[in-house]
């Protein structure tokens, strides 16, 4: 757990170090002369040996500083202190939405197997993962926002969490379009786990005893099947970040994701730095979370 | 599907030997027939009964004929539909479909049809070969982290896992502004990230296998490391290998379009669908260009929709446990 925490922050460190010219030109331009980039390099540190960086930078990651984006005129830490509370509203929204739709229909489609019914669910999952996710919040805005006029084609507006709480028209396409993608992965996944879970031997045992298709199909299978959800969520935490940052872009949604893309076109370093540990670091705290909520689910499973 | 025939067991074979010896050359088949001899049938190899469960899936078989139709219409379509898709021509701006452009042209006046085809090679080009160098460098990864075992196992593995915690989306933003984006640096970008989920399954796979018999007996017969890897460990994890490249695929040319949505995708005038389709989703709310929009996006959707089947028909091939036998 440490060692994987040491390496995350390691490579994340060295990744953004690799950026062209290094923290000081991006920050003082191409014109800057050689003399005043050595300046500013031992002003910040930049010339001390990379060992010795991470050690400050991460002391200074402890105490809760961040670094400061002279690009924003603003310190990292209140940044994603104002963006990260909207991207959890955005994923959270998704996560809810996705799950709720792709557990049940994905149980359906392993109980109905190769009928009319799977075949087009099936259809539709494989639709969600073979669509871009730019391209489908795109299709979105043009459809239920422009042909149709039935939501705004803008994210919500406004600084605070409560004034993007209070539009919920305007969340209806993200969470929608960021919902997609979340929805083919459960469903598909919950569809060959209960499947698998149909032909074990404690279902044959189940209905020997006479328990009914309803307890059998929702006290033991779906018990079952929910245990390995809770895994796959603990992975795919990335690919929630990946599909936050292009739903953010499409709908200018004023979150972390955005923050990072601005970031990446303006090379400004520390944001990028700073967002990119804060979400690695996040997902090694989420796997774990992973790991426990598995242990409670699964009283098979017993970590030493 | 056709019963598979198990193996002869030893002892017929030593009646079939000692027929043979008895009287050479008298036992005909029907004789043999008769004693209930039947000539023992090749088992079959794990590769052909594979195939068989995948011939079966014809959703799988339609796929493969049309990631076909697709390839040849990238690589044979050129050939055939001579377009100009370098320079650019603002004579042609936005023109319409028409005979002389079946597809219309786009802002700078290349015709779209063959923009596609170009596009296409790019998105496949990139997609396989990211694809491979993603597995080929997971597989051996893996599949050296889980037979060495013991504490470097452990520590390669922690590797992956603070690899895989990286938000891969932004690790790549980033390697892609590092890197001036070409068709060569974005496999690798791609390929960087991909190969940890390989690494992680194939070290799995890999762990189980090197406690079978025939991998110890390697061991007993003196063969070393990588011989046990390469010739017995790999081609037996394969399955896992061929099912993860085959969604490898779709995976890296939705990135590369993700990427071209950013803007730090292949640059003109080289271009990929996801360029294509970037480049055309600016007029989508302005008035009515499909022809900017809807053929690339049906392309990559339609790709990565024919490489999913096919990758789950692959898994169903190989999964040995779900073959009727």
């Amino acid at each position: 757990m440490l060692l994987v925490l040491f390496l995350v922050t390691l490579f994340t460190l060295l990744l953004v170090r690799l950026l062209p010219g290094g923290p000081i030109r991006a920050l003082v331009g191409p014109r800057a002369t050689v003399a005043q980039i050595a300046y500013y390099n031992q002003l910040y540190g930049f010339d001390q040996p990379i060992y010795v960086q991470y050690g400050k930078w991460v002391w200074q990651l402890l105490q809760g500083n961040f670094g400061y984006s002279v690009k924003l005129n603003q310190s990292v830490v209140s940044l994603i202190a104002n963006k990260l509370p909207k991207t959890i509203i955005l994923v959270a929204l998704g996560l809810m939405v996705s799950l709720i739709l792709g557990i049940p229909l994905g149980i359906y489609q392993a109980v109905r197997r190769y009928t009319v019914g799977d075949y087009v669910l099936t259809g539709i999952s494989f639709l969600g993962y073979a669509t871009p996710t730019f391209f489908f919040s795109l299709l979105l805005i043009q459809w239920f926002a422009i042909d149709i006029p039935l939501f705004p084609p803008f994210a919500p507006t406004g600084d605070t969490v409560a004034q993007v709480l209070s539009q919920p028209k305007a969340l209806v396409l993200p969470v929608t379009a960021y919902a997609f993608l979340l929805y083919a992965l459960w469903s598909r996944f919950m569809r060959s786990s209960v499947m698998d879970n149909l032909v074990q031997d404690y279902v044959r045992t189940a209905r020997a005893k006479g328990a009914s298709e309803r307890r059998v199909l929702w006290g033991h299978i779906f018990r079952n099947s929910l245990i390995s959800i809770v895994t796959l969520l603990g992975l795919s935490l990335p690919s929630l970040v990946a599909g936050a940052v292009f739903v953010e872009v499409v709908f200018n949604y004023p979150g972390m994701g955005l923050a990072f893309v601005t970031a990446a076109g303006n090379v400004d370093y520390q944001v990028l730095l700073g967002i990119t540990v804060v979400t690695a670091v996040a997902t090694v705290f989420g796997n774990l979370l992973a790991d426990v909520g598995y242990a409670v689910l699964d009283p098979r499973v017993r970590y030493s | 599907m056709s019963m598979i025939t198990p193996p002869p067991d030893p002892a017929t074979v030593e009646v079939i030997q000692e027929a043979a010896q008895v009287d050479p050359g008298t036992l005909t088949a029907v004789e043999a027939a008769e004693l209930g001899l039947t000539p023992a049938a090749k088992p079959r190899s794990m590769l052909r009964r594979g195939w068989e469960v995948f011939a079966e899936n014809r959703l799988a078989l339609t796929s493969v004929v049309l990631v076909v139709l697709i390839a040849g219409f990238c690589y044979i379509g050129p050939l055939i539909y001579h377009t100009n898709q370098v320079n650019t021509n603002l004579a042609n701006y936005l023109c319409r479909p028409s005979a002389a452009h079946p597809l219309g042209c786009n802002d700078v006046g290349y015709d779209q049809l063959g923009r596609l085809m170009v596009g296409g090679q790019t998105s496949l080009e990139v997609g396989l070969a990211a694809a491979i160098v993603a597995v080929l460098i997971g597989t051996l990864y893996g599949a050296l982290s889980g037979f060495i075992g013991g504490s470097v196992d452990s520590f390669m593995m922690r590797v992956v896992d603070a690899g895989l915690s990286l938000p891969y989306i932004m690790v790549i933003i980033i390697l892609s502004v590092i890197f001036h984006p070409s068709t060569i640096t974005m496999i690798f970008i791609i390929a960087v990230f991909y190969w940890l989920g390989v690494a992680r399954l194939v070290r799995g796979e890999t762990l189980t296998l090197r406690t079978r018999e025939y991998v110890q007996a390697v061991k007993v017969l003196g063969g070393n490391r990588s011989r046990a890897i390469t010739r017995h460990i790999v081609p037996n994890a394969i399955g896992t290998i061929i099912v993860q490249a085959t969604f490898a695929v779709a995976d890296s040319i939705l990135i590369l379009s993700g990427l071209g949505f950013l803007g730090y995708g292949i640059q003109a005038p080289a271009t990929d669908w996801g360029s294509m389709l970037s480049n055309g989703v600016t007029y989508l709310q302005s008035a009515d260009y499909w022809w900017l929009i809807y053929p690339p996006g049906i392309a990559i959707i339609l790709t990565c929709i024919a490489f999913n089947f096919i990758g789950d028909a692959l898994r169903d091939a190989f999964e040995t446990r779900l073959q009727r036998r």
